[in-house]
């Protein structure tokens, strides 16, 4: 056995991920030490604060492109790119999960174990206020979705996976009302979470043995040695094609893909609504910078064998979203169904391994984020007694009542059916462009046929708010609060910007559009 | 004066006027009707001033600017016209300061804004201007989405019975043609070296498969908004629910911009495949001819009437468009806006109808010429113009497109010609249902139908009857401009006519 050797470690350029885990530590002293009526405030400028932090050294980071600690962290463009992505999301997402004034003691409850319905949860439900964990357990999650952006080999990728997901999945737990589903939908998904993360492992083993015994350099999981072992391992295909199948399901599960979707629509209804627009956000930003990497980095060589595999995948799930998506009686159900299809056309882009794929997949998934979390501040706002009124029968003739609400409503509805001067428009442009030179115009065909399937629900709930008579039952919008109201507007104003002057945000991606290997 | 951005400051201006418009507050909705007529007044004189300083020999395309918009992907803002987009420009100037004064009091029987309605209609107007204005193929795609959704609100919000079922069917018809033509757009772009550009386009040597799809791509959106036979079943819907203004514009211009794309855009950048698939186009269109005018005749609806007719129209012009030949091809742009003038006079004349009665059923009038003879009247003008009855404008294009087509291709001339005799059968069935005969003794009981035309009403038509008799008899300063720009089409997929030149037989046919 050789020596160990210290690698050597770029703290600069770690400081976002570095930064983002520190505060998730110093939110867990905050939780002992600050008195309980303070603790919202100062959790919630903690977290953001250091999401502007981290956001603020991306930016001074923004021109690296190395390798660091050992080969674990790759800290290039994409990495770059979609970290800022992520922690732009997340200060909208902290935004709408710091909101107490909606609702009385904000969006979650103290105790996510409770047994539901009880007297006791009951009591909790009422007012009390909400639990503080969330910010730290945010904080986690945004610092695991950083790393998971960035690993460059599969066991750092693997940890900040469950570092992502663990917090997700107790943040699932803790909606104020409706206790059950969400009790349901944490469990759905840790269940199914923990599945994945098994495949997952399970396939980084498989990759293990694959690159065993290639000439001059020893075994390993980082993406420089899985690529080599592509080109010229002497090991059996077949570790390699189980392998990879076995880690792409692990993160196309996470990237909410048919046939690994079914948890996506129990868990975004039953989680609560800031919750539900950060993974819808966030999550899939990660999910995607992940599968960008490990297909276009680690095994770009074997693309033959995976793109029609995972061209496949792309042309159910865009299929499964579509058609499911029409039949669904609850907006957030719709907008999970939505998502999943949006995963689809994501996959185009992954299957699109040019310069200009790479970016357009990137852009896509800001400007997706963007609008996705706007959708869901605009459904915490809609409600009624009883909490948030997801039914899509309540909301006839919204239109009536809150017009202004409704007007941005729409504007995202249209922003998600591709109508031009919206980012829907122009990330769609720039995925599908990129594909069809690329030679998939099979997958094109089948994202502009599903957008048209997919157009018929968003329409549908466009006519449920103008043109259908308000009812008895049609709630009111609650006036936001200022965080809410932040968020909504930035949302608003990055879906019109980004689809009116995209090219800003394209030269960045453009920019950034270069791993380094 | 020809170095002024006339183009985009007439997409621009309407835009600007909705926006004041909206913001104009909802009680005082004479303010917001008085300045939205003022606004789209303004734009008619900036076309007309446009049309004088159009060089009727000069370049193809004129008043050409150029703006980058996304450098990434090479979009530009181009705004360019040549004769076919100057003369649907002149069209749409002229119909909204028309249709914004019928609908006077249109919305205010749907308890909504009624600002909004006339901002909706000044965005329409934005986007029907660019549409036809644009140059850049992402740009006028963008213009042709974006068209849907001031035309969805004022469909769903303002129209009438079964409104949101017409305008949900507008709305999907419409996106799914634009979704295939979004396909063949980004085809286009990767195939023509990333450029949006038309005239660059125009030059790209595209493989025979490849171009074929991309037709088909760009086809069956236009196909889907002009509408051709078989996608038309959206527009009767969304024509007789749509308020008779919007309808006015739905089917005036709207439509046209199916078979502008046509000329514009399917023929010169795909040449070949053109001609490849024109037997099939001239099939549809003549089925459109019979079939649309067949459903005419049977219609008890009036404003479902009026939008069959269009149908069978509009297979007049795709008939012209695809028989390639100049003079076929002249008659089917003037045949654009004829029909836009003709069928805007029918649509909103059915619409003063009926307002006046409450019911847009053929079955519920009967003899309403004894109590509105002047009304009567320019319903049965409007009427024998749409039947394109001699001395007025529409018979100089329909004769244009059936002698040209005639020259090249025997049997499609002679079974359009039957869709002149069914023209006569729908037009006069309806006007005698409607305004002849004994009178209905329920229409005495309403006090609208006591009211003959009123001052705001008669402003309205006449501009349209002076110019629909002035240009049947005269046409000739509008097929000037549109004949180069149809011959340069022509020489775009390299057909030459076989007969004679074609302004004799323009003027022929005008006298």
């Amino acid at each position: 056995m050789s020596e160990l050797k210290l690698p050597s470690i770029d703290y600069a350029a770690l400081a976002p991920i570095l930064i983002m885990l520190g505060a998730a530590l110093l939110g867990v002293l905050v939780e002992a030490f600050v008195p309980r009526h303070r603790r919202h405030l100062v959790q919630l400028s903690l977290a953001l604060l250091a999401v502007l932090a981290a956001l603020t050294m991306v930016v001074l980071n923004s021109d690296d492109r190395l390798i660091t600690a050992g080969s674990a962290i790759a800290v290039d463009g994409p990495a770059l790119f979609l970290q800022g992505g992520i922690l732009v999301l997340a200060a909208m997402a902290l935004l709408l999960i710091g909101e107490r004034v909606v609702e009385r003691g904000g969006a979650f409850v103290a105790h996510a174990a409770v047994t539901a319905e009880s007297p006791e949860d009951r009591r909790q439900a009422e007012g009390a206020d909400g639990a503080t964990e969330v910010y730290p357990l945010v904080t986690f999650a945004i610092g695991g979705m950083l790393i998971f952006v960035a690993a460059n080999d599969l066991l750092t990728m693997f940890i900040a996976l469950e570092v992502f997901s663990l917090p997700l999945y107790l943040l699932c737990a803790l909606a104020r009302r409706r206790r059950l589903l969400s009790q349901e939908a944490a469990l759905k998904y840790f269940m199914l979470g923990a599945y994945a993360s098994a495949f997952f492992l399970f396939g980084v083993a498989l990759i293990y043995g694959f690159t065993s015994g290639i000439p001059g350099r020893s075994a390993g999981v980082d993406f420089a040695t899985i690529n080599a072992a592509v080109n010229e391992s002497p090991a059996s295909r077949v570790l390699l094609f189980a392998g990879m199948a076995l880690l792409a399901i692990g993160l196309l599960f996470k990237a909410a893909a048919a046939p690994f979707h079914v948890w996506t629509p129990d868990v975004y209804q039953g989680a609560p609504t800031p919750v539900t627009g950060f993974m819808a956000a966030c999550t899939k930003v990660a999910a995607f910078g992940a599968l960008l990497r490990v297909f276009q980095v680690a095994f770009a060589s074997a693309s033959w064998d995976f793109a029609p595999v995972l061209g496949v995948v792309a042309v159910l799930t865009m299929l499964v979203g579509a058609v499911l998506a029409v039949t669904q009686t609850d907006i957030k159900r719709l907008l999970a169904y939505s998502s999943i299809a949006n995963a689809g056309y994501l996959l185009v882009g992954v299957l699109a391994p040019s310069k200009d794929g790479l970016s357009g997949t990137m852009f896509y998934l800001v400007a997706y984020g963007f609008s996705v979390l706007a959708a869901f501040a605009v459904v915490t706002l809609v409600r009624d007694g009883d909490g948030e009124a997801t039914h899509l029968s309540r909301w006839a003739g919204l239109g009536r009542r809150s017009p202004f609400f409704a007007s941005v409503f729409t504007f995202i509805l249209l922003a998600f059916a591709g109508i031009p001067l919206t980012s829907g428009f122009t990330s769609k442009f720039a995925i599908f462009g990129p594909a069809l030179a690329e030679g998939r115009a099979w997958l094109v065909i089948a994202g502009v046929l599903t957008s048209m399937v997919l157009a018929f629900p968003y329409l549908r709930v466009v006519v449920m708010m103008w043109l259908s008579e308000p009812g008895e039952s049609t709630p009111t919008v609650a006036v936001p609060g200022g965080l809410t109201a932040a968020a909504l507007m930035i949302g608003v104003v990055a879906t019109l910007v980004l689809g009116v002057a995209p090219a800003p945000l394209l030269d960045l991606a453009t920019g950034a559009a270069e791993f380094v290997r | 004066m020809s170095n002024f951005p006339f183009l985009s400051v007439l997409t621009v201006a309407p835009l600007v006027g909705a926006l004041v418009v909206a913001l104009l507050p909802r009680r005082r909705p004479d303010l917001a009707k008085q300045v939205a007529f003022g606004w789209s007044l303004l734009v008619l004189v900036l076309s007309v001033l446009m049309w004088i300083a159009f060089q009727v020999d000069g370049d193809r395309f004129q008043f050409r600017e150029s703006y980058p918009w996304i450098p990434n992907w090479g979009v530009h803002f181009t705004f360019a016209a040549d004769g076919i987009a100057l003369v649907m420009l002149m069209l749409i100037a002229v119909l909204v300061p028309l249709v914004i004064l019928a609908s006077w009091h249109d919305a205010e029987s749907s308890k909504r804004s009624v600002p909004t309605y006339f901002a909706l209609l000044l965005v329409l107007e934005c986007t029907m201007i660019g549409v036809f204005a644009a140059a850049d193929v992402f740009l006028f795609y963008v213009f042709f989405e974006v068209m849907l959704v001031p035309m969805y609100f004022l469909i769903g919000s303002y129209g009438g019975h079964q409104r949101q079922y017409a305008a949900v069917k507008f709305f999907l018809y419409s996106l799914v043609g634009g979704l295939f033509m979004l396909a063949a757009v980004i085809g286009l772009w990767v195939v023509g070296g990333k450029t949006f550009d038309w005239q660059a386009l125009s030059q790209v040597d595209i493989s025979t498969g490849t171009e074929r799809w991309l037709f088909l791509g760009f086809f069956v959106a236009f196909a889907i908004k002009a509408p051709f036979f078989p996608f038309h079943t959206w527009l009767p819907d969304a024509g007789g629910a749509a308020p008779a203004g919007a309808a006015a514009l739905l089917v005036g211009v709207l439509d046209k911009v199916g078979t502008f794309g046509i000329l514009r855009y399917c023929l010169p950048l795909f040449p070949d495949a053109a001609k490849w698939f024109a037997p099939w186009a001239l099939a549809l269109a003549l089925i459109g001819i019979i079939y649309a005018a067949l459903l005419a005749v049977g219609q008890n609806d009036l404003k479902r009437l009026v939008s069959y007719t269009s149908i069978a129209h509009f297979g007049f012009i795709g008939v012209g468009i695809f028989a390639f030949t100049t003079q076929a091809g002249t008659g089917a742009v003037l045949y654009m806006v004829n029909h836009g003038l003709a069928t805007g006079l029918l649509f909103l004349v059915v619409g003063m109808l009926i307002a006046r009665r409450g019911s847009s059923l053929i079955s519920d009038f009967g003899g309403a010429g004894k109590l509105v003879p002047v009304l009567a009247g320019v319903l049965f003008f409007a009427g024998l113009a749409s039947l394109a009855l001699p001395g007025t404008a529409p018979f100089v294009s329909e004769f244009l497109v059936l002698v040209g087509s005639f020259t090249v291709n025997k049997p499609v001339a002679v079974i359009a010609t039957l869709g002149i005799i069914l023209a006569a059968a729908y037009v006069l069935w309806m006007v005698q249902r409607t305004t002849q005969g004994t009178l209905n003794p329920a229409l005495t009981q309403i006090d609208g139908m006591r009211r003959d035309l009123n001052l705001r009403e008669k402003v309205v038509i006449a501009p349209l009857i002076a110019l629909i008799v002035v240009l049947g008899f005269y046409p000739k300063p509008v097929t000037d401009v549109i004949n180069p720009a149809v011959q340069a089409t022509m020489d775009d997929i390299g057909k030459t006519d076989p007969a004679p030149s074609v302004v004799t037989t323009v003027q022929e046919a005008g006298r």
